[in-house]
């Protein structure tokens, strides 16, 4: 067992139920993970298993019933609300099944969001993004609007935004379900080549068996539990 | 973030559009109906305003607005002339008479008798002629709107416009004859109905039937003495009631705005605009969050503060409604100086108006902000996972 100080992620006991009476519904009944700085984590399951619940406690952006959450040491309960919120701004980085890309803002400047958010000004903030952008292969489409950009592009916009701040913990949900296979593939190789780093993990919840081979471990979670934690042999 | 907020904005145009028309509009509404309002009104003492020397108005104490004559005595002209404080006291006629145009048409007008000698109580600007030559045998003169409109004569043919009265003409007034001798400029009367300033003398021959024809005396005051206070005095000492001409001006308002419907029938157009206005406004702008809601929960969950997200809504409301007023007091500004010498609708403009009306709106913005602020504070953050 490692000491939570030195993990990215450590969970103990974490549970969580949504509604009242008989419309309760348990979506946490008591999960144990931890992930590793350097990690690439896949959390797979059939819908419904708490994929998303569990991710959205580690994110920050969910509080857990019980149980302990904590990450890279610092256990989030402890914080304020707002606390918390500028936690999450510099240490979290997201990217979403749909892109959620702003379709009003250039690529530069939904990249930028996060700098922004983090109180840096316009300007700095776009050629951080722009550079960011440049890394990831899009050069040149800087000032481009979402729509003008095909899904893979768009999904690639979202990983930059999501590194932009050079974030220590990423969270991906269904980050290839809206995506074609080579696509997904491409994303895929983009998101580990950039995103895992020694002092950065990453979560990705997914359906996808197509892209399990990009993962260093994989936990298995069903009915609220995770109930197997694989290492991926391709190592 | 707040660029990103204003960019939001701004992209969505559809939206945006909208709300800038809606807030326009009720601003349109809410700026323009006063002003007419106050327009209206101020034409209820327009002839207080337009004769600017006296300082004073002393009259019956039974008259209750300008329109409202009950002659006095000529000897109580003497007695507010006797009162200490007085520099001069003038009398002044003011009734209707029938005037008798060349096509045998009478037009009810306004005849004004101004003491012979020093003829104050006159016109103060003249557009044809001289003031002086009121001292010409059975001379008149004429405002300017009588002249070019009902006292105008029969266009010469059929559909033709009218022509307007030039000095020279010769009217009838209680079959007296009447010379036109000048035209001059005046602020319309509530009633827009001719006015012909004559002297007193020849007054008296045009209103023959009438026994007492003192309608007002007007007074100055001597240097140093304080108007409020000499028509205090004259007050106390003459029985007679006297007011400064800014009092006389409130008395006569303040008669019209209880005695008339005119108030509530403009306050309502007014509400409605606003009620219009907030409601149109705040749907569309509660609409264009909603639209948005979803990227407003990424930002919170990336980290963005309630804090700041309410400064990027409020900001976006603030946006809109000054941008919506702006245009809206605009186009009441451009009417306001195209109506500014119209003889028919005109348009009051001031900053009270402006002020009252921005208020209105910045309730209004604040108001569809505060519904819209609502939602995305309620917004879960972890809503952004579920696609």
């Amino acid at each position: 067992m490692h000491h939570p100080e030195t993990l990215a992620v450590y969970c103990r006991g974490l549970t969580k139920t949504f509604g009242a009476g008989e419309m309760q519904v348990q979506a946490l009944r008591g999960v144990d993970l931890e992930v590793h700085p350097g990690e690439l984590l896949m959390l797979v399951g059939p819908s419904g298993c708490g994929k998303t619940t569990l991710i959205s406690i580690i994110a920050g952006i969910l509080h857990q019933d019980g149980g302990e959450c904590i990450l890279y040491g610092q256990d989030l309960r402890q914080f304020s609300k707002n606390e918390r919120v500028v936690h999450r701004g510099q240490n979290v980085g997201f990217v979403f099944q749909l892109f959620n890309l702003v379709p009003t803002l250039t690529v530069a400047e939904n990249t930028a969001i996060p700098l922004l958010i983090n109180g840096l000004k316009m300007a700095e903030a776009l050629a951080r993004a722009k550079e960011c952008l440049q890394e990831i292969g899009l050069k040149g489409r800087e000032d481009s609007l979402p729509t003008q950009l095909s899904g893979g592009q768009q999904q690639r916009v979202a990983i930059a935004r999501a590194l932009v701040h050079n974030p220590r913990l990423v969270v991906c949900d269904e980050p290839t379900s809206a995506l074609d296979h080579q696509t997904g593939r491409r994303v895929l190789e983009v998101l580990k080549s950039l995103a895992v780093s020694q002092d950065r993990a990453l979560i990705i919840v997914t359906h996808d068996a197509r892209i399990f081979e990009f993962a260093d471990r994989i936990a298995h979670m069903d009915d609220g539990r995770i109930v197997d934690i694989k290492t991926n042999n391709r190592h | 973030m707040l660029s990103i907020a204003l960019k939001m904005l701004f992209g969505d145009r559809g939206k945006y559009l909208g709300i800038i028309t809606g807030i326009a509009l009720a601003s349109l509404i809410m700026i323009q109906q006063p002003g007419i309002l106050i327009s209206i009104l101020s034409h209820t003492y327009s002839f207080i305003s337009d004769i600017n020397l006296p300082d004073i108005w002393v009259m019956d104490p039974k008259v209750k607005f300008i329109e409202d004559s009950k002659p006095l005595l000529d000897t109580q002209l003497y007695q507010v002339r006797g009162v200490q404080g007085v520099e001069w006291a003038m009398p002044l006629y003011k009734g209707q008479q029938r005037v008798r145009l060349d096509n045998g048409e009478t037009v009810g007008s306004i005849v004004i008798g101004l003491d012979d000698a020093t003829l104050i109580g006159g016109p103060a600007v003249m557009l044809q002629g001289r003031l002086a030559d009121l001292r010409l045998p059975d001379s008149v003169i004429v405002n300017e709107d009588g002249a070019s409109g009902r006292l105008a004569k029969p266009a010469a043919t059929p559909g033709g416009k009218s022509i307007p009265l030039k000095i020279g003409d010769v009217l009838e007034i209680n079959d007296k004859r009447a010379t036109v001798v000048g035209i001059a400029r005046g602020t319309p009367t509530f009633q827009s109905q001719p006015i012909l300033y004559t002297t007193y003398t020849r007054a008296e021959n045009y209103a023959l039937s009438e026994r007492k024809l003192l309608s007002f005396i007007l007074v100055k005051a001597k240097a140093g003495e304080s108007p409020e206070a000499v028509a205090r005095r004259i007050s106390r000492q003459t029985g007679l009631a006297a007011y400064t001409a800014e009092e006389f001006k409130d008395k006569s308002l303040e008669y019209f705005l209880n005695n008339t419907n005119i108030l509530v029938n403009f306050g309502f157009v007014v509400i409605i605009g606003f009620i219009v206005g907030a409601a149109v406004t705040g749907q569309i702008f509660y609409n264009f969050t909603l639209d948005n809601l979803r990227y407003f929960g990424v930002y919170k969950a990336m980290g963005t503060t309630d804090r700041l997200l309410l400064r990027m809504i409020m900001l976006q409301a603030l946006i809109v409604g000054f941008i919506g007023f702006g245009l809206g007091a605009g186009i009441c500004g451009v009417f306001a100086a195209a109506t500014l010498h119209s003889n028919d609708l005109t348009m009051h403009l001031n900053w009270q108006l402006l002020l009252g009306s921005g208020t209105a709106v910045l309730l209004i913005v604040v108001l569809a902000a505060l519904f819209s602020i609502r939602k995305v504070l309620k917004l879960e953050p972890a809503e952004v996972f579920k696609g």
